[in-house]
């Protein structure tokens, strides 16, 4: 060791030196390639934005890249149309009441349960939690047979709040696994110096468990808010008349050429709102992400 | 049981919540509280139907359960053309999109690690992840349009194309009279030449907006000793004129590639037309010519890849899916490089690794765990791909784009009514799925 010690440190200043220059010289082309890479990943959403904005019959001859050519053909006049469509408003509206309520739902129950999970004790609590993060990998299409025949006998089918239920249900397992596995986490001495206090759990669970959790809590509603929000394939099943924004849009697919001026900026409207909170609440977004996602 | 009794006792050792004040039975009824309807829902929505679904996949078509049918539901799938090929499109789905995902995720990262800006590239590539499946069908359905003129990636294919092999300068002219003869891709003048011979070489059928540019009126050569010239004219002018001679408003065509051909058919010259038309081969020696247009003349423009076609729609989709989730990839590996030892890296570089070395060695091994989440949530998702499919391919190649998710519900819903087979795909994707819940369920359990 001693022996080779000197024979390293000669060669270290002389590397440091043409490292640098290396580095200096790869920086160029790198940052070269992600800017080309990244203009690349946005230019499927911007040809989306000018399709939306062009009319009919610039859309039939010419690419929407010519709109650089003829920014005068832009118009919002494919907007103000839709606005005035009263099919496209009714199925924003069930967007909303799907996405919202069933982000509640799932926030309330996974946060109750998550917190018997991690803070209650009661005899085979780790393979309970076991079977329901293990419901995680049922797929959607185990339950859409059976549950197109018994939404249909109760009267949830064609209902938001039949779509807004089945999301829920397939949101919880995600739903509990975070919850529980942030909660966990959170300062033991606190919950038990508020149990000595004398407080319930009911209590505890208002007063400390939901503000503590707020970020995890902030995460899986983001989530599940943009999960139910762009789905299209439970919406097509239990819905026919009640239908959020993008089952709309799939039923105006079959002339895609002739109706692109309702598709495009139908679909941009539809995304608009789950970038906005993307952007707004990234941070979450992604922690969300990284707590595990395997839906 | 009294009450009074148990609460009595001392807290249970074990238990994370020690002192519970009212006693065991009052602990597990607030566990039941708070649990109740959680599982309530998960045992109405996911426990009951799932049970449902793997029965009545051995029951026929319609029916609450139908008459048993044993396997044949499992045969069908097996054995009928439209679910082989949603169960080979699928396995091209998990063989290609994890590993590219995964691929991608990890490059960008690794890059993004040295730049400033990696904040802004890193939003751009995320973006897709905000966005619908769906939406991303309909975009990406924009962008594959087969007219190059209305497809943004064949518009691009275009411009490489014809830098490549660049379009001739009248591919759509056809012969004004039957001497010319289509030869090869080219035209062809029937009547031999001899040296002093003259080449009338007439074309139709070309736009006015598709002649050259800086095209004159067409001249007719005077014929000259010991050489072969000609015109290459567009033999038309409003109001029709006659085939095959040169009229006053006529226009020669430029840029035209002209061969004299020997008589055993080998291109002997070559030459370009000037604006007026004419061309001439000189220093031909006795013997018997033809003349005609070269092929490249009448190359036509690149028309466009059918990405929505039969043969592409599922490498198509595979773009527009692996396009929306390397960002995911991207951002959990990310978070994996920044949790990585810094001082194992710097060891060894230290050491004397190179950058590729360190990345090869060093990094991808560490990241082992993070890249194998990718791939197994890739994998799931995968199996369950639906929405784009729907979106994106046109109903003229859905069955060509078909997966296990989108037979299923054809079967079950579009029509098909089959609540039978519908059921075995089900069963069949979950049964997919299972191995990786079972890594799954090994990594959670290392968890809690």
């Amino acid at each position: 060791m001693a022996a080779a010690a000197p024979a390293i440190e000669v060669p270290i200043p002389r590397e440091r030196v043409s490292a640098k220059i290396l580095r200096a010289l790869a920086r160029g082309p790198v940052q070269l390639v992600l800017l080309v890479i990244g203009l690349l990943w946005l230019v499927p959403t911007i040809g989306l934005f000018i399709t939306s904005i062009l009319p009919l019959s610039d859309l039939g001859t010419s690419g929407w890249w010519q709109i650089f050519a003829h920014p005068s053909h832009a118009t919002w006049a494919n907007y103000s149309a839709l606005f005035h469509n009263s099919g496209l408003m009714t199925a924003l509206k069930t967007t909303a009441y799907i996405s919202v309520g069933n982000t509640v739902l799932v926030v309330v129950l996974g946060a109750m349960a998550g917190y018997a999970f991690a803070w209650l004790d009661f005899p085979g609590r780790d393979w309970a939690f076991i079977g329901v993060i293990s419901l995680l990998v049922v797929p959607i299409q185990m339950a859409l047979i059976p549950m197109f025949r018994l939404y249909d006998s109760v009267g949830l089918f064609d209902t938001w709040y039949g779509i807004a239920l089945f999301h829920a249900a397939f949101g919880l397992p995600f739903a509990t696994f975070l919850l529980r596995n942030f909660f966990i986490g959170l300062p033991k001495d606190i919950l038990e110096s508020a149990r000595i206090d004398g407080a319930s759990e009911i209590r505890i669970f208002l007063r400390l468990i939901l503000p503590l959790g707020l970020p995890a809590i902030a995460s899986l509603a983001i989530f599940q808010f943009l999960w139910t929000w762009n789905d299209l394939l439970v919406a097509l099943t239990f819905g026919q008349n009640t239908t959020p924004i993008t089952v709309w849009i799939a039923g105006q697919l079959r002339e895609f050429g002739s109706s692109l001026d309702i598709i495009a900026p139908a679909s941009f409207i539809s995304l608009v709102i789950p970038l906005a909170v993307f952007f707004a609440f990234q941070r979450y977004f992604v922690q969300g992400l990284l707590a595990g996602s395997v839906k | 049981m009294s009450a009074g009794g148990i609460s009595a006792e001392p807290p249970v050792g074990a238990a994370p919540p020690p002192g519970a004040p009212p006693g065991r039975l009052g602990r597990y009824l607030t566990a039941g509280v708070f649990l109740t309807p959680a599982l309530v829902m998960l045992g109405v929505w996911m426990v009951y139907p799932a049970v449902y679904t793997i029965v009545r996949s051995f029951f026929g078509q319609t029916g609450f359960l139908g008459t048993w049918v044993g396997i044949d539901n499992y045969k069908t799938l097996f054995t009928s053309s439209y679910f082989v090929t949603a169960i080979k499109n699928n396995a091209i789905w998990v063989a290609v999109v994890p590993a590219f995902v995964a691929a991608l995720g990890l490059v960008f990262a690794v890059l993004t690690e040295r730049v400033r800006w990696s904040v802004a590239f890193k939003t751009a590539v995320f973006l897709p992840m905000a966005i619908s499946a769906f939406a991303t069908g309909v975009t990406w359905r924009i962008l594959y349009d087969q007219d190059p003129n209305l497809g943004a990636i064949n518009a691009l294919g275009r411009v490489v194309s014809d830098a490549v092999t660049p379009p001739g300068v009248l591919p759509n002219a056809l012969p004004s009279t039957p001497a010319l003869q289509p030869h090869g891709g080219g035209l062809l003048l029937k009547t031999p030449l001899h040296p002093g011979g003259v080449a009338l070489l007439g074309l139709t059928g070309i736009a006015p907006q598709d002649m050259p540019k800086g095209s004159t009126q067409a001249v007719r050569p005077a014929p000259k000793a010991g050489q072969i010239n000609g015109v290459v004219w567009r033999d038309f002018k409003p109001g029709g004129g006659k085939p095959g001679v040169v009229e006053k408003g006529e226009l020669g065509v430029p840029g035209v590639t002209v061969e004299l051909r020997s008589s055993s058919g080998k291109v002997v010259q070559s030459a370009k037309t000037d604006a007026n038309g004419t061309f001439d081969f000189t220093n031909v020696s006795a013997g018997t010519y033809r003349a005609g247009v070269g092929a490249s003349t009448f190359a036509k423009s690149f028309g466009g890849y059918s990405w929505l076609g039969t043969r592409l729609i599922t490498p198509s989709l595979l773009i527009a899916y692996i396009w929306i989730w390397a960002g995911f990839a991207m951002v959990v590996i990310a978070a994996g490089l920044s949790a990585m030892p810094r001082d194992v890296l710097e060891a060894a570089r230290t050491d004397g690794a190179n950058e590729w070395q360190v990345f090869r060695r060093v990094t991808v091994p560490l990241l082992a765990p993070v890249l194998s989440v990718v791939f197994i949530t890739m994998v799931i998702n995968v199996l369950k791909v639906f929405d784009i499919v729907f979106a994106l391919a046109p109903e003229s190649t859905q069955q060509n784009a078909n997966v296990l998710a989108f037979a299923m519900w054809q079967t079950a819903f579009a029509g098909g009514g089959n609540f039978g087979v519908g059921s075995a795909i089900a069963v069949f994707i979950f049964l997919l799925v299972i191995p990786v819940l079972a890594l799954n369920v090994r990594r959670f359990k290392r968890e809690i």
